[in-house]
């Protein structure tokens, strides 16, 4: 009966996908909107007894504020600073990964040691640099002491904080872009290096014009994840300065994470509203992303 | 996931409780509380235990949670599940609360106790809108913490004015000392420090006031007290900011700092540390003005009933049970900290001591803390002001335009 076929395709689909698209719609497109919601209410989080919900409509003041906070701008500045250092997990990562990339006795242990860094806690690589900074005792300060004299306590200097939290992400970020690469490196095609090689190329142009093309696929997943590593960077502000010094090393995420549900915080609707621009900024990259790969697929 | 097993077990043991309480008729009141370090913990099972024996007809079934859980349990609970009884801090930390209709009014639990004159030291801090809302049963005094070593080392003497202070201070930092100490990254520290320097220059009322935002930061007022500040700035261990309140500790045990602003729970760590009665000193933060009577810094915490408590009547026994000098004296021998009441005693402890002869006998005034007196979001915009400061002491005007903006903003 071609009636009943009919409807099995088109339902099938929509039947396979119903639990994904339930979760998303419950755990990402409702919080989504909650979120534009709530931005546009002042709401310290509390309902009364009867259940009912306290918050104050109070249209777009929550964004202008945001305009002229300090606090914000500051957060936003950092984000720029986080985006734009981060960045050099791509270049490091795909160093380390042909550096790697050679055949010799026990590469795989050395291979997994550089791996190490990804696989250990974002709190604990945030402890361990917390203590590699540490005034009076930690390694870096006691050498900085020991060639100036002086000593810098990183995380409690205005300038060099954010710097000082960002390398302790380089870490673990290098570590994954490495990995990334190497299994990209492991599909190079050998018979192309080989034509590449009867032609003479080596070194650089090698790398340029034959190896990195084929690295494509990776750099782009290299590029994806750490644009938002970059960007979704809570972990590290939070276990190595709680935003100090004075607020000198906030970041957007954890700034709204203050504002609405730290101690200090419970204005949920400030805090919605730092989230929808946070949200509004990752847009811009994720839409990006996904119209290259549509573009990839449809090309095909 | 320790909290929640806690919680799961001590669910269970509340179950089987309950249904032992069934069958005896028991009327049940149910406590939630944050006292979960072991020395709390065992001091509140103590004070439930004398209740019981007292009221033989009612069960408490206390449910002991997490700390920094219940900050945020709280809000929750208060709506959806409210116990008979709970516990929090007064001041502006419960008026969001009494704001949202959250707290019962026990203001009858204080006329029928006299508590208004046993309870007098701290009733400002739970009445709001003219009606008492807590029963603060502990506090503990905030000073200046020493080593007597030190002192003696270079040749000091324990000031009793601010300039003797800062005089000695040129005396330590001449054998490599710290004067002063202490760890900002958690920034309320700092906050201990701008709180008495504003005591003593400016007096408790306005104090009372700047907290309130009823007065600008850009006061000429609030100028004199950074003033102040700004003298033992140069003098204060150097990575402060780095921090946390716990690591300035070993600086005093070890003689690498000679004061440490901070509340009485330093007492256990320096001695931990290795100090003793005779190398640790306390001594109340010296006079600035003159002029101002000494008003001091204790932070309260209490109990209160919750507006949807069921067994209301109980919970009110209860309150009163707390609020009893005998029981407070007896729950804070446990705890290691002072009683409110005016009509109960301490133990031997010599910082005990000094601390309730301080507060007891306190003219002024008795602050909560500045992120207590101050509404949340202010605090925390002041102590960054405050860390700011301490780093930067040259950024004086923009943190009190930024702080006044804040002002302006925050208590519309």
């Amino acid at each position: 009966m071609p009636s009943r076929t009919f409807n099995q395709r088109s339902l099938a689909p929509w039947l396979f996908l119903a639990p994904g698209l339930l979760m998303f719609i419950v755990y990402v497109i409702w919080p989504i909107g909650e979120s534009l919601m709530l931005s546009l209410y002042d709401w310290d989080g509390l309902y009364n007894r009867e259940g009912e919900f306290t918050g104050r409509f109070i249209g777009l003041d929550n964004f202008r504020e945001l305009a002229t906070d300090q606090a914000f701008l500051v957060s936003l500045y950092n984000n720029v600073i986080w985006l734009g250092m981060y960045m050099l997990a791509v270049p490091a990562g795909l160093l380390v990964a042909i550096f790697l990339n050679q055949n010799v006795r026990g590469i795989r242990l050395y291979k997994s040691l550089f791996f190490f860094p990804f696989v250990i806690s974002q709190v604990v690589v945030g402890l361990i640099f917390s203590w590699f900074y540490a005034p009076n005792f930690g390694l870096l300060y006691l050498i900085l002491e020991w060639f100036t004299g002086s000593g810098v306590a990183i995380l409690a200097e205005e300038r060099y904080v954010t710097y000082g939290i960002i390398v302790a992400g380089l870490w673990p970020q290098i570590a994954y872009v490495m990995i990334l690469y190497l299994t990209g490196l492991n599909n190079v095609a050998p018979d192309q290096v080989e034509a590449a090689r009867l032609d003479g190329a080596k070194g650089w142009r090698m790398l340029w014009y034959v190896i990195l093309p084929q690295l494509r696929p990776a750099t782009f997943i290299a590029v994806v994840v750490t644009v938002i590593g970059a960007l979704r960077s809570f972990d590290l502000v939070s276990i190595m300065t709680a935003g100090g010094p004075f607020g000198s090393s906030r970041v957007l995420s954890y700034y709204m994470y203050e504002q609405a549900l730290s101690e200090y915080g419970y204005r949920m609707g400030y805090g919605a509203a730092i989230a929808v621009v946070l949200f509004a900024i990752m847009m811009i990259f994720i839409s990006g992303f996904i119209w290259k790969m549509w573009r990839d697929e449809t090309e095909r | 996931m320790v909290r929640y097993a806690k919680g799961a077990a001590a669910l269970m043991a509340a179950l089987l409780l309950s249904t032992a309480a069934v069958a005896q008729e028991k009327r049940i009141l149910t406590f939630i509380t944050d006292n979960n370090d072991p020395a709390p913990k065992a001091a509140w099972e103590q004070l439930v235990a004398d209740f019981e024996a007292e009221n033989a007809d009612i069960d408490v079934e206390m449910n002991i949670m997490d700390r920094e859980a219940y900050k945020t349990a709280i809000r929750n609970f208060l709506t959806a599940d409210p116990p008979d009884v709970a516990n929090w801090y007064p001041g502006n930390r419960m008026k969001p609360f009494v704001d949202a209709g959250l707290f019962l009014d026990i203001s009858d639990v204080y006329a029928s106790n006299n508590l208004t004159t046993e309870l007098a030291s701290t009733l400002p801090v739970v009445t709001q809108d003219g009606k008492q809302w807590m029963v603060p049963y502990t506090y503990y005094q905030w000073g200046i913490y020493f080593n007597r070593t030190v002192y003696e080392q270079v040749g000091a003497t324990v000031p009793t004015t601010w300039e003797e202070f800062i005089a000695n201070c040129e005396k330590f930092k001449a054998a490599n000392i710290d004067c002063l100490t202490t760890g900002t990254s958690q920034l309320w520290p700092a906050a201990g420090i701008f709180d008495y320097l504003n005591l003593r220059t400016n007096g408790y009322e306005f104090h009372r006031q700047l907290t309130n935002g009823e007065v600008a930061w850009t006061d000429d007022r609030v100028r004199a007290t950074f003033a102040e500040w700004a003298k033992v700035v140069p003098y204060t261990t150097a990575n402060h900011a780095a921090i946390d309140w716990q690591d300035a500790v070993p600086l005093v045990v070890q003689g690498k700092a000679a004061n440490y602003v901070m509340g009485n729970f330093a007492v256990a760590a320096l001695k931990e540390g290795g100090m003793t009665d005779e190398t640790l000193g306390f001594m109340p933060f010296p006079t600035i003005n003159p002029d101002v009577p000494r008003a001091e810094e204790a932070p309260t915490d209490a109990v209160f009933i919750p507006a949807g408590a069921e067994n209301v009547e109980d919970a009110k026994k209860f309150m009163a049970f707390v609020a009893r000098a005998d029981v407070q004296t007896k729950l804070n021998q446990n705890l290691g900290q002072l009683p409110v009441n005016a009509g109960a005693t301490v133990g031997e402890d010599p910082f005990l001591q000094a601390g309730f002869e301080l507060l007891s006998t306190t003219p002024g005034g008795i602050a909560q803390f500045f992120d207590r007196d101050a509404p949340a979001e202010m605090a925390k915009v002041g102590m960054e002001g405050f860390q700011e400061f301490m780093v930067k002491p040259e950024n004086l005007d923009a943190i009190l335009e930024r702080l006044e903006a804040a002002r302006q903003r925050i208590y519309q």
